[in-house]
């Protein structure tokens, strides 16, 4: 059994204006240890996805269907006295902006013990002793000092890093990174994304890494899910996805990275822009941008403006799209037929 | 947010569509206060066509019939529903024709205010530099000086010069004029804060690179998004000026009894409340404190529609 | 290699001499500091039981020269605070310099008043990075658009100003129908290409660009960069273009200057600079951008983090984070230094044939 576990997971946001459906049917698994990218570009619904994992939605946001197994237990039914339990202390979460995370009037140090005393009965000087073993960990130099210091004296760098340390204080099982390097320097995130891709494969932590960037993705996880519209369209492999994307918007959005083309010329660009969530396009969410909803013999593919496709597995890789599943479904039928004709 | 569908939005769908509406109509207290407050207005307003009788008409008044309690009290006349003051005049009318000075110094006092408040709110936040310091310097010392104080000296400096006379025939400008002056800073500084907030947007930017002048940059970019503070304190304000203009008349520095306001009719009746004609002066001070606390009410609603950190569509 | 990069370049830029006549804008001995001191009462603090000034400023820009060629996109790359906005921003008269001369077409321009200014911005236009904030968000599309118009052409009727905008508005890919609507309505690309067609309304010959995409979805970014590749093709237009993303950079840039701390410490054409990044800052930027490609992250470490601009290191602004810094580097502040292929660098290393 996988570690973690989300099943059919459905989130709704009740607005004014009626409700909206900011996640559907989303399914995956995180084995131990495992790294895992949830991409898609703002409005996807990547973020409501980490946050929905250890029920931190916000009003007027809801789990409307579906469960999300951690260890076996159900983490969406459970009372928010046992979720305390799990959250920090074996699921702990990374956000993008340090500062939301830090608080301004307590030290480095202060932060760092309360959060070690509130999950175990230990003393301050253990509870010390351990936070130092944590920022050395996360190549912070002179820790002893840094324990002393608050957040605003510290770099962008610095104060993500002593995240880092936070994070990882308690040996938690997973961490969930929202886009932890987006608000950082090139140079910085690259250092940043080193340090934790090595300290989650030294303590064999599991990773869940919510980033827009596939250049990001691509270097640190081995799975991924790319999101569209609140869906999950595809998801496999990372280096599979990478090399060979077979949904549409998956490869409409490697095709667009500028080291893709050649320097001078046009872009690959997709049309359009990610619909709204509260006003989808029937059928397959991404039908008015694709550029396959016509077959190669220019018929038209009825589905894909009436039905949400299903997921068809392709390879390693799971896909929605109805033009790949008319293809692995004539593929299976030549193979059929090649297998009549010459037994 | 996608491409928007071809049809236009009018103005009142806009409206209709609006967070604003959409609070007000789930917020009970905010229509009640509304209503109360259009009520208000409305017979204010109306005055002239609405009341029994002129209080101004010395004809009218019939010295006889002063001091007459309200209907349900014993000895009322049916001709005087709310009873009568030491002179006779009928409270009904008196109060609906108070009302309406009041709200008239008031709503004059608060467009004072805003005017300068604005003006002097905008160049200094968006010049900045020495003349921010002046103006903000000059605000200073304008609000350590209270409302009433200024009105005080400069009332009884007008009394000494010109006579009492000339005093009562200009009280309304006056007054108008003294707490107008008296409370610009209050709008300077809310206007400031949010026009240096405002400037440094890249739509600012945008127009400075696109060659405006300065003028045209504070009033038609800066100026319009910084209404919604400026309609938050503009309620405030006037609660705050109709309250200023009744002490203002209590302390005998406002209008005259023969053109009374609200507050120059509860001081009128002050001296009576002790011979048991309550109604004198209470009645036209629940119709104060009524017609304060709607405005209050609408302001405090409208603060928090207006609040961006609070609003979340 | 070398070679066939040059090659690759010339297609797109004829090879200029750095100080060639052709230069459309000119920025000379460019100096920018901030005082972070207030006013003259702040300033004031007793010192061993004297009242004395004190002063603190933030050195944004410390001696920055560049050219700008006419058709071309010059790139400026570097990490937050390093200056390249601020660039910008002079560059377009938001700022006014501490020290040092902008000149266009040979004319100075950083010295004039508003109303000589005026002739200036019909022909410079600047294109922001936030789309969210770059819209008068109580202006319609209409009225944003037409705004520089009635400016620039005050001359010009009702009708002719409506036709200018709906052209403009197909230009970029929006339809003219939404011209009633406000800002908020739209998404951020089309936001984007909105602030776009504002630029692009007064027909004029330069643009800066400051981070105009990073704001922006990934599939927007390829929407917008071609765009502006189009504009440029069209309208033989002029690029001084602001980003920290070197990607964008290798697609788009002719030449690109990698700025740190205030200072320019390479020029190069894209091409030579992405095949051979000789400035030790160039080739730690390059190697962390993260690639699609197999391997593992291979970037070289570079040691801290980037000093303040209050307090400058000594000598060569980057030596304190430099592998290869020396005594010489603690010291002597490198200038800009032409090589065998005419990337020019600011590196007492590269001089000295230690790189």
């Amino acid at each position: 059994m996988a570690l973690l576990e989300v099943n059919h997971l459905d989130v709704r946001f009740a607005l004014r204006l009626g409700e909206v459906h900011a996640l559907r049917d989303v399914n995956f698994t995180l084995e131990r240890g495992e790294r895992l990218g949830i991409v898609g570009e703002s409005g996807a619904g990547k973020s409501v996805a980490a946050f929905s994992l250890l029920n931190l939605i916000a009003k007027p946001g809801f789990i409307a269907g579906g469960e999300v197994r951690f260890d076996g237990k159900q983490l969406n039914s459970m009372s928010e006295r046992a979720l305390r339990k799990v959250r920090g202390n074996r699921i702990s979460m990374i956000f993008q902006d340090p500062m939301m995370t830090l608080n301004p009037v307590l030290s480095i140090g202060e932060q760092m013990l309360e959060c070690l005393k509130a999950h175990r009965r230990i003393s301050s000087k253990e509870a010390r002793a351990i936070a130092l073993d944590k920022l050395r960990q996360v190549q912070i130099p002179s820790p002893e000092t840094r324990l002393d210091q608050y957040p605003h004296e510290l770099s962008g760098g610095m104060r993500q890093r002593i995240i880092i340390a936070i994070a990882l204080l308690l040996d938690p099982d997973i961490i969930i990174a929202d886009e932890p390097t987006t608000a950082l320097d090139v140079t910085i995130q690259a250092e940043i994304m080193a340090l934790l891709l090595e300290l989650c494969e030294k303590y064999n932590v599991g990773l869940i890494l919510i980033t827009h960037d596939l250049g990001v993705v691509s270097q640190v996880t081995q799975r991924m899910l790319v999101m569209y519209a609140g869906r999950v369209i595809e998801q496999g492999p990372t280096r599979e996805i990478i090399n060979d994307p077979q949904h549409p918007y998956t490869q409409g959005l490697i095709n667009a990275l500028p080291q893709m083309a050649t320097p001078g010329e046009k872009l690959n660009q997709i049309r359009g822009s990610m619909p709204s969530l509260s006003n989808l396009p029937s059928g397959c969410a991404f039908h008015p941008r694709c550029d396959f909803i016509k077959r190669a013999d220019g018929t038209q593919r009825p589905a894909c403006t009436q039905q949400v496709p299903e997921f068809v597995t392709s390879g390693n890789c799971k896909v929605a799209c109805h033009m790949v599943a008319e293809l692995l479904d004539k593929e299976a039928n030549d193979e059929a037929r090649l297998k009549e004709t010459n037994p | 947010m996608n491409a928007p569908s071809s049809a236009l939005p009018s103005r009142w769908e806009r409206f209709r569509d609006s967070y604003l509406l959409y609070s007000f109509k789930r917020d009970i207290v905010a229509q009640i206060s509304l209503m109360v407050f259009i009520a208000l207005v409305a017979v204010a307003v109306l005055a002239p066509w609405l009341s029994p009788m002129n209080p101004y008409d010395l004809a009218q008044i019939d010295i006889l019939s002063s001091e007459l309690p309200p209907f349900w009290v014993d000895g009322s006349d049916a001709e005087y529903l709310l009873g009568t003051d030491a002179q006779g005049r009928d409270m009904l009318s008196t109060i609906l024709y108070g009302a309406r000075v009041s709200l008239m110094i008031g709503f004059g006092a608060v467009a004072l205010q805003a005017l300068i408040g604005v003006c002097f709110g905008l160049l200094a936040g968006y010049l900045g530099g020495r003349i921010d310091a002046f103006l903000m310097r000059l605000a200073d010392i304008q609000l350590s000086f209270s409302t009433l104080m200024v009105a005080i000296i400069v009332g009884a400096l007008v009394k000494a010069i010109f006579g009492g006379e000339t005093f009562s025939a200009y009280a309304v400008p006056l007054l108008i004029l003294i707490i107008g002056l008296a409370e610009w800073p209050q709008y300077a500084r809310t206007v400031r804060a949010s026009v240096l907030a405002e400037k440094n947007k890249e739509y600012v930017d945008a127009a400075r690179v696109m060659g405006l002048r300065s003028k045209r940059i504070m009033f038609r970019h800066i100026l319009p998004n910084t209404l919604s503070p400026i309609f938050v304190i503009s309620t405030v304000q006037i609660a705050n000026a109709i309250i200023s203009e009744a002490a203002l008349s209590f302390l005998g520095l406002g209008m005259p009894e023969t053109h009374p306001s609200l507050g120059s009719l509860i001081k009128a009746g002050f001296d009576y409340i002790q011979s048991g004609s309550w109604w004198i002066t209470l009645i036209p001070g629940a119709v104060l404190i009524v017609l304060v606390l709607s405005i209050n009410l609408l302001g405090d609603w409208l603060r928090d529609v207006m609040n961006p950190r609070l609003y979340k569509g | 290699m070398n070679v066939q990069a040059e090659a690759m370049t010339d297609h797109r830029t004829p090879t200029q001499n750095e100080e060639s006549a052709e230069s459309l804008l000119q920025i000379r001995g460019l100096k920018k500091r901030f005082s972070l001191s207030g006013d003259f009462l702040d300033q004031l603090r007793f010192k061993g039981g004297k009242l004395v000034r004190h002063q603190e400023y933030v050195h944004a820009i410390n001696g920055v020269n560049l050219d700008i060629h006419r058709g071309e996109a010059l790139c400026v790359v570097g990490e937050s605070g390093c200056g390249k906005s601020t660039v910008a921003r002079i560059v377009m008269g938001l700022i006014t310099p501490t020290e040092g001369e902008i000149r266009y077409n040979g004319e100075r321009i950083d010295n004039l008043n508003s109303r000589a200014l005026l002739a200036y911005r019909k022909r410079m236009q600047m294109i922001f990075q936030n789309p969210y904030a770059s819209l008068n968000p109580r202006m319609t599309i209409q009225q944003t658009l037409e705004e520089p118009l009635r400016l620039h052409h005050p001359d010009w009727d009702r009708q002719k100003v409506v036709t200018k905008v709906e052209e403009v508005m197909h230009s970029v890919g929006i339809d003219p129908d939404w011209g009633k609507r406000f800002g908020h309505e739209f998404s951020g690309g089309q936001r984007q290409r909105i602030a776009i067609a504002r630029a692009l309304a007064v027909d004029p010959e330069f643009i800066v660009a400051d981070e105009p995409i990073s704001a922006l979805d990934v599939s927007i970014q390829a929407q917008v960069l071609n765009l502006l590749m189009e504009a440029q093709q069209e309208r033989n237009l002029t690029y001084l273009f602001i980003t920290h993303d070197l990607a964008v950079v290798e697609h788009f840039g002719t030449r690109v200057a990698v700025m740190y701390l205030g200072t320019v410490c390479e020029i190069a054409n894209t091409a030579t600079l992405f095949s051979k990044p000789r400035h030790p800052y160039t080739q730690a930027l390059m190697s962390a951008i993260p690639r699609l490609e197999d391997d593992r992250p291979q970037h070289v470490r570079l040691e801290g983090e980037v000093p303040t601009p209050v307090n400058l290191p000594s000598g060569c602004v980057f030596h304190g984070r430099c592998p290869y810094a020396n005594a010489r580097c603690k010291q002597e502040i490198p200038v800009l230094q032409t090589q065998d292929d005419g990337t020019r660098v600011a590196c007492h290393a590269v001089e000295e044939g230690r790189l």
